[in-house]
């Protein structure tokens, strides 16, 4: 009787059932509450409390490096419109996904990662394997506070991986005509800014229109399984195509254990329009973002 | 009559110091971000220049108070308030440039930019007071209306601004026109102040 039971209780350990949900922190931060749940299998970082709301990160435990979500995969693309990244900027830290597996996969490339929410910093060391290396930087600032006096200690970035809008609270400060500017002047020329952004409601319109104001020509970059796009944007023409799968043949391999599979965008980044054109562009001086968001 | 308009420029005051101040937070993002603390640096000025004002209102109503003056405090405090579309960019950066903690530096710059116009607009609140108090006895009734005029107009300044304005115009196009109110209500009092 012991031993069956001793036996249920090892079962029970090695096959949860499915759908329990396990809280693992919870904190009210100074910008947001901050909660990391456990579930099937799946470490997530969520931003609220509601249920219904989408997880900011998720991590399998099995396989921390696995990207799990696919607007993280499409960010991971824009390594196919340049070459290896010495210099790179990531702004809005998450579980950390992203600067990890560029500290990983390019170790000689200074790293800078801007992260407004010191709760959001901590929780990603300590649940998501974020461990900032002797090239890694973390800067515990508001972005656009970070990209300007960058700007003025000539710090200048390959890549740049924008990722700052959760989807529950937008900073419209860092939605603007002249935030994009100031971020494209941190550019090195030929680099590239990817940023992660919503697909959906009226500010879709007026955020693609803002791209084009300070972009010109910007690619938009969308996928089905994904409620979200990317846009990639450059101070030079793009790469061609044949670049792209030539990029995508040398980091393949060496993707496989984030699950990103760069093969299947190469030459493929380049979205149709498919924003009602005529939207006002959003500026310091209009920036409703979260009105429009609704 | 005269003491409706008094009501009414009161009333409108109070809205255009929420609004301006809800635009003042807006006005320094770009430059120290909208965390907590540029929220802590506008709200200080913000209350700190109305202590002030409160203080100078009363003291100013003490020599020969009239709707003519009260509406001189007006035009200056619209004075104050339009040159900033051209200005305040321009400030933000020096300060910017000058302090390197956002604290301080939001601090400094909502100092610059804001307490002047505030201070004045703080000045209405008492004199109002003044030119509407007849005996003492209904010194309190007459405080306790224009307190209720005045803090709803900041209510609905605070409502209006954050719900709509900022989704209808642009930010400088809102400080110019809360400018051009107050010169109104200027013009309305001293219009009222030869009438009775």
């Amino acid at each position: 009787m012991m031993m069956r039971c001793a036996a249920l209780t090892l079962l029970l350990l090695a096959f949860p059932p499915l759908a329990t949900t396990k809280t693992l922190h919870s904190e009210r931060s100074l910008y947001q509450n901050v909660l990391v749940i456990e579930r099937m299998g799946e470490i997530c970082l969520q931003f609220t409390v509601r249920v219904d709301v989408r997880n900011q990160t998720c991590m399998k435990v099995n396989q921390p490096r696995e990207m799990v979500f696919t607007y993280t995969k499409m960010m991971m693309a824009s390594l196919l419109l340049i070459d290896d990244p010495t210099s790179v900027l990531v702004i809005g830290l998450g579980g950390g996904t992203l600067p990890m597996a560029i500290q990983e996969l390019f170790p000689g490339a200074t790293i800078d990662a801007v992260e407004i929410d010191p709760a959001v910093v901590r929780v990603a060391e300590r649940f998501f394997h974020f461990k900032p290396g002797p090239n890694m930087s973390v800067f515990t600032q508001d972005a656009r506070v970070f990209g300007k006096r960058a700007a003025r200690q000539n710090k200048r970035y390959d890549l740049i991986l924008l990722d700052a809008y959760n989807g529950e609270y937008i900073p419209e400060h860092l939605m603007t005509a002249e935030y994009l500017q100031e971020t494209l002047a941190l550019l090195t020329p030929g680099g590239i800014i990817a940023a992660n952004t919503f697909a959906i409601s009226r500010l879709y319109d007026h955020e693609s229109a803002t791209y084009e104001h300070v972009f010109g020509t910007f690619l938009n970059f969308r996928q089905p399984d994904s409620a979200n796009r990317v846009v990639f944007a450059s101070n030079q023409p793009f790469r061609t195509e044949e670049f792209q799968r030539h990029r995508a043949t040398l980091l393949d391999p060496r993707l496989r254990p984030y699950a990103v599979q760069l093969a299947r965008y190469a030459g493929r980044l380049d979205g149709r329009e498919d924003w009602t054109r005529g939207a006002e562009v959003l500026t310091d001086q209009f920036s409703p973002a979260n009105q429009l968001n609704r | 009559m005269r003491n409706v308009v008094i009501y009414v420029m009161a009333g409108l005051s109070g809205f255009i110091v929420m609004s301006f101040e809800l635009l003042g937070g807006r006005m320094l993002a770009p430059w120290f971000g909208s965390g907590t603390y540029v929220w802590g640096s506008v709200i200080t000025i913000f209350m700190a220049a109305l202590a002030i004002g409160y203080l100078l209102g009363g003291r100013l109503s003490l020599h020969s108070p009239s709707l003519s003056r009260y509406a001189a405090l007006f035009i200056l405090a619209a004075l104050l308030l339009a040159p900033l579309v051209t200005y305040a960019d321009r400030l933000l950066e020096w300060t910017f440039n000058l302090i390197e903690d956002e604290r301080y530096g939001s601090l400094l710059a909502a100092t610059f930019l804001f307490a002047p116009g505030t201070v004045l607009l703080g000045m209405i609140s008492p004199y109002s007071v003044r030119l509407l108090v007849e005996d003492t006895h209904r010194s309190g009734a007459v405080a306790g209306v224009l307190y209720f005029v005045s803090t709803l107009g900041s209510a609905l300044g605070t409502l209006l601004t954050s719900f709509y304005f900022v989704l209808w115009f642009e930010m400088n196009t809102i400080v110019i026109a809360l400018a051009a109110t107050l010169a109104v209500l200027a013009l309305l009092g001293v219009i009222a102040d030869r009438v009775t």
